[in-house]
């Protein structure tokens, strides 16, 4: 019985999902006294493989492919899987892992628990997960029946602590994967550069009707690039496409869960708090003291956000200098 | 083409998720079901892909019992051509997928198209192992589509960007938000969708394998507190000290 993690790469660096997917791996096979092993990228660098040696990975499994494919990293788990005896598969529930999960479950026959946001316990069934439901209006206990399963773990849920176990083995996994094996045929993949990705954010910007329109977006963009957030923003704002769809945050946009959410102009309406009141911090900004924003929030500003999103964004640079 | 929309059922938008008092299930007095907004973007697609190509059918399914036939109804009355209710309750995705399996098979579907999740349970995961259980490619978060009913032109949302693809039919796609507006049924659609076809076929009883033990709702913050608009340093200071989130 072994856990076995996906590590995703990005230019042979180990994502901050992959971090966590790797932490919560090695707790989780602390908690079976078994191992943890994770399964890369040959692309990955040695400073990488240095991390994963560092968190307490017992061995790892190297893939000749760059694992940005999902039927790939899905049959490089199965191998791996099933050659080195893991019983415990663990994905981050990114884009790419919430591809890769259930065709991996139903691949392996076992069951997936999706959208974990705790170390889970054992049961006498298997183990008992906590997740998020009703759009974060609610939290369920499941239990999963039976031991051998697929995690699929929430982004920014777990922290990255080092526990080494020793010198890590590196085997490399012979090269089965054929790329025909994929009716997919991508031809192109924007990305927008620079720009951190929304579900995986610490931080987060948002901002909704109170910003009167598109062209004082600079404001929010400001404070967002002092404080090394992504931005986000309402409904009525994505409806209106002043802001990109990927932006809207609420029950029919996307959940997060950052460590600081903060909200300017959005009065908190219960569709938008769904999305965002998982979030660690709130802070929310609003020109009218009874906005209901204030009512789920830990931080308040009753305030224009003209004038108060540039003094924000002032003083957190006033901050970043004095503790550089 | 023949498409298949998966459709399942959820709480109204607006509803105040509250637990029964033993915490084993959602207290379902005042809550108005409604078909999850993702899965309704599905329904809608497949009519306009039809349209554009001419011809085909729009089947949609779900897994639940009678409560649900107001929205499958509504399903027909937005345009889709039959119905299918698997009697059974949707207990994990696993076991929905694998009922869904079993109605994918019975005829030739050119595609299968479900929303990115329901706004419920927030798994995601169906559409994924439908596309196991049938060997089908899966598109996952799919944000546009034009077809010449045997070859698909797809975007689809991937970690920090967007990618760009073509696949070969049949496949399965769950739908993202972008896809398109949902459609309004009209009154036409409406009186049409009585006479359509509502057929209830009985499940496999599979088994699940993972079920809710308990529910509980989320913890209550402590309170706001606010802090002045002309003192910023304040507020700074306190995310840094106090909460440690900068």
């Amino acid at each position: 019985m072994s856990v076995l993690v996906f590590a995703p790469v990005q230019d042979g660096i180990l994502k901050k999902i992959a971090l966590e997917a790797v932490s919560f791996g090695v707790q989780l096979a602390h908690g079976l006294q078994a191992q943890c092993s994770v399964l890369c990228s040959s692309a990955a660098s040695s400073e990488a493989l240095q991390q994963l040696q560092d968190l307490g990975v017992s061995a790892h499994y190297s893939a000749e492919h760059d694992l940005n494919e999902v039927d790939a990293v899905v049959h490089y788990l199965t191998q791996a899987a099933s050659l080195f005896g893991a019983h415990q598969l663990v994905v981050s529930n990114t884009y790419l892992g919430k591809s890769i999960a259930p065709r991996l479950a139903v691949r392996m026959g076992i069951p997936l628990a999706s959208g974990v946001i705790d170390v889970p316990k054992k049961s006498d069934t298997g183990w008992e997960v906590r997740r998020s439901v009703f759009s974060n209006k609610g939290y369920a206990y499941l239990q999963v029946l039976g031991l051998p399963c697929v995690m699929a773990i929430t982004p920014n849920s777990f922290p990255v602590e080092s526990h080494p176990v020793g010198e890590m083995k590196t085997v490399a996994l012979p090269n089965t994967f054929e790329s025909s094996q994929t009716k997919i045929r991508v031809n192109r993949v924007d990305r927008v550069l620079g720009k951190i990705p929304l579900t995986e954010a610490e931080r987060v910007v948002s901002a909704g009707r109170g910003l009167k329109g598109p062209e004082n977006w600079h404001l929010v963009e400001s404070l967002a690039s002092s404080l090394g957030a992504a931005t986000a923003c309402s409904k009525p704002v994505s409806d209106m496409h002043w802001r990109p769809h990927e932006e809207h945050v609420g029950q029919t946009g996307i959940t997060i869960k950052p460590d600081l959410y903060i909200a300017i102009g959005i009065s908190g309406a219960i569709q938008h708090l769904a999305g965002v009141s998982s979030s660690k911090v709130i802070v929310a900004i609003n020109t009218d003291k009874e906005a209901p924003f204030f009512k789920v929030a830990d931080y308040g500003i009753v305030g224009d956000a003209f004038d108060v999103l540039p003094r924000l964004t002032a003083a957190v640079q006033r901050f970043k200098a004095s503790h550089a | 083409m023949n498409i298949l929309v998966c459709l399942s059922q959820v709480p109204d938008t607006t509803t105040r998720i509250v637990f029964t008092s033993d915490g084993k299930s959602l207290d379902k007095n005042g809550v108005q079901f409604i078909i999850n907004p993702y899965d309704e973007l599905a329904l809608t697609k497949a009519l306009e892909l039809n349209e554009s190509l001419g011809g085909g059918s729009v089947t949609v399914v779900h897994v639940g019992r009678a409560d649900s036939e107001s929205n499958l109804r509504k399903a027909m009355a937005i345009g889709a051509d039959k119905a299918i209710r698997i009697d059974a309750d949707a207990t994990d995705a696993i076991q929905v997928a694998r009922e869904l399996a079993v109605v994918a098979t019975k005829e030739h579907y050119d595609l299968i198209l479900c929303g990115r999740e329901s706004i419920d349970y927030n798994g995601g995961m169906v559409g994924g192992m439908l596309a196991e259980l049938l060997g089908l490619p899966l598109i996952n978060i799919l944000t546009s589509i034009s077809s010449n009913g045997t070859e698909a032109e797809v975007s689809f949302d991937v970690d920090g960007g967007r990618a760009f693809a073509q696949v070969a039919h049949p496949f399965v796609a769950t739908c993202q938000k972008e896809l398109t507006e949902p459609r309004i049924p009209n009154m036409r659609g409406i009186m049409m969708a009585r006479t359509k076809p509502l057929e209830v076929v009985s499940a496999l009883a599979n088994a699940d394998q993972t079920q809710v033990s308990r529910y509980e709702p989320p913890v209550a913050k402590a309170g706001c507190r606010f802090v002045d608009a002309s003192d910023m340093d304040q507020l700074v200071s306190l995310l840094h000290e106090q909460s440690k989130v900068i």
